[in-house]
């Protein structure tokens, strides 16, 4: 039975303390963590860890009784993540704990070389695990945020404007792919409902290239927005992209496409009943002098 | 069994589907536009699904066959209201509901039907 | 990957397809699922359950909550005891029907989930294992 659940609690205080002394400069980064946050951070740890040595089960930080242990690791990687820290920061926090167990491990033991190895060696196999657990953590809060931001940017860059009563329209900019046709489309979808716009004009002027797979996005959301009971019209055509669809056979299907959004305008307007009109008379005259009354 | 109520609005009929449908109920409900439509010689249907979440291609088949039924009837028919996300699943399906004809919400699907095969007169009763 | 949660539901009705749905969208609003997600796996499921209880003549449904080292997801497994599948790559192809009237049901789910896997044989019944990752 291993001696260090025992020792791990009797001494927790005193390792914690050592622990905290250790920790300096590079490791310590007072410049991005505060005292009282390290000193929080290092005692839910030491609780944790002292709850999981406990259970007798030293170095099987998987099981249950190391539960709570990884989900404190987890909320450490998590907020120094944001914080700024790097990976090998955060995971020389946790792999710092080592000398502080080693010292207790070799004052206790001291009578006992072979005990003291084989503590030693569970402490060393222990900690490594926790270090590893606080790596991943890390990485994954890494990974999650540049994912949202991902996503953020896509959307940032698919805004839908309001042209008129029920007109808008989706200026794209960039490559279609399939992630951004998701966004394009549910943005779009979305809008439809809320301003009840029977048409949409999508301008693909910012488009770049437009084949097959472009194309097959395109389409999708077109024909999800009629599902709903509005009306898209293409516009922004440029010649060499006329030229690109017909060589490559995509069929638009009865879409209509408008070289020029100023013209997928005017239709938008007749297919919904209105009309911009000129005003004449008074109103229209221009005057370049100030007229003295 | 229950089945969906269709509500006569003049020359048109309404229906509106909230509930989650099992295929009987939606067999059912073919069956029975398809009879409202004949005796009440509609010119439309207006079949609103705002409320609907869920449309697989059964739902999808259904509303498909009772556009193409009602037309052999020779009335119309505009569904009403689908929600994007729903939209955006059938698109992904492989469904186009090409032969079904649909409109934004109830006014402005009711707007359509009258465009479609509004008879003023007989509507005023002359 | 991991299990942690899991439920058996029978497919031997219609009203059971209207029920594997609700069940399905339950689990997918629990997990936080974003509303299209949700409404993909539960039309998914709803597609699924219908071939298993339309063709397979009757099966049943697993439900599944699943993680792997970076992401939480629902498993749905339908399985039936039915004739099976012959020729499983003309059934995944679109608008294919076999009389039992699969038209788009396994294909269109195919693209409706994250992974999609099948395996069936003539007389030895259907399973079909898919994936929706949050």
């Amino acid at each position: 039975m291993s001696k260090l659940p025992e020792i791990i609690s009797r001494h927790q205080d005193a390792i914690r303390a050592d622990w905290l002394k250790q920790m300096s400069g590079a490791v310590r980064r007072s410049d991005l963590i505060s005292n009282e946050e390290v000193d929080s951070q290092s005692r839910e740890l030491m609780t944790a860890i002292a709850t999981g040595a406990k259970s007798g089960e030293v170095t099987n930080v998987d099981g249950p009784a190391w539960s709570s242990a990884r989900e404190t690791l987890g909320a450490i990687s998590a907020s120094r993540a944001k914080q700024g820290f790097t990976t090998g920061e955060t995971a020389t926090f946790v792999l710092s704990l080592k000398q502080p167990l080693f010292s207790i491990i070799r004052k206790e033991l001291a009578a006992s070389p072979d005990a003291m190895f084989d503590e030693i060696w569970k402490t060393t196999l222990l900690v490594d695990k926790l270090a590893l657990v606080t790596a991943d953590a890390f990485q994954n809060t890494r990974e999650k945020f540049i994912a949202r931001q991902q996503e953020e940017l896509m959307e940032l860059s698919t805004p839908v404007v309001k042209l008129w009563e029920g007109i808008l329209a989706l200026p794209i900019i960039g490559t279609l792919d399939s992630a951004r046709t998701q966004v394009v489309m549910e943005s779009l979808l979305q809008a439809v409902v809320q301003t009840n716009s029977r048409v949409a004009i999508i301008d693909i002027t910012g488009v770049p290239t437009v084949d097959t797979l472009v194309a097959q996005h395109l389409l999708k959301t077109i024909t999800a927005a009629r599902l709903m009971g509005a009306d898209c019209i293409i516009s922004g055509v440029r010649p060499q992209i006329a030229q690109t669809i017909v060589h490559l056979g995509i069929d638009l299907a009865g879409v209509i496409t408008k070289a020029k959004l100023a013209d997928a305008f005017a239709l938008a307007l007749q297919r919904t009943n209105q009309a911009v009109v000129k005003l004449s008379g008074e109103n229209g005259k221009k005057t370049f002098f100030k007229k003295e009354e | 069994m229950e089945r969906i109520p269709i509500l006569r609005m003049g020359q048109f009929l309404l229906v509106t589907i909230q509930v989650d449908m099992h295929d009987r109920l939606a067999l059912q409900l073919q069956d029975d536009l398809t009879q409202k439509i004949s005796e009440c010689s509609s010119r439309g249907v207006l079949i609103d699904i705002s409320t609907l979440e869920i449309v697989d291609s059964f739902i999808g088949r259904m509303l498909a066959n009772i556009a193409a039924m009602a037309r052999v009837l020779d009335a119309e028919t505009v569904v009403v209201g689908m929600q994007p996300a729903v939209a955006i699943t059938l698109v992904e399906l492989g469904m186009s509901l090409s032969g079904v004809r649909t409109a934004l919400n109830v006014e402005m699907g009711m707007e359509l039907l009258y465009e479609l095969r509004g008879d003023f007169h007989a509507e005023m009763g002359e | 990957m991991n299990s942690l949660k899991q439920e058996k539901l029978p497919i031997l009705t219609s009203s059971d397809v209207v029920l594997a749905r609700q069940k399905v969208r339950q689990w997918a609003t629990e997990m936080k699922f974003t509303l299209v997600d949700q409404t993909k796996l539960v039309t998914a499921a709803s597609e699924l359950a219908r071939n298993a209880l339309e063709h397979g003549k009757g099966g049943h449904m697993v439900i599944e909550q699943v993680e792997n080292s970076i992401k939480n997801g629902l498993k749905l497994v339908f399985e039936d005891q039915g004739p099976g599948i012959a020729d499983i790559e003309t059934a995944l192809r679109d608008g294919f029907t076999s009389g039992g009237g699969m038209g788009l049901g396994l294909g269109g789910s195919k693209r409706l989930v994250n992974d999609f896997h099948i395996e069936s044989e003539p007389g030895k019944g259907t399973r079909v294992t898919v994936v929706r990752w949050k």
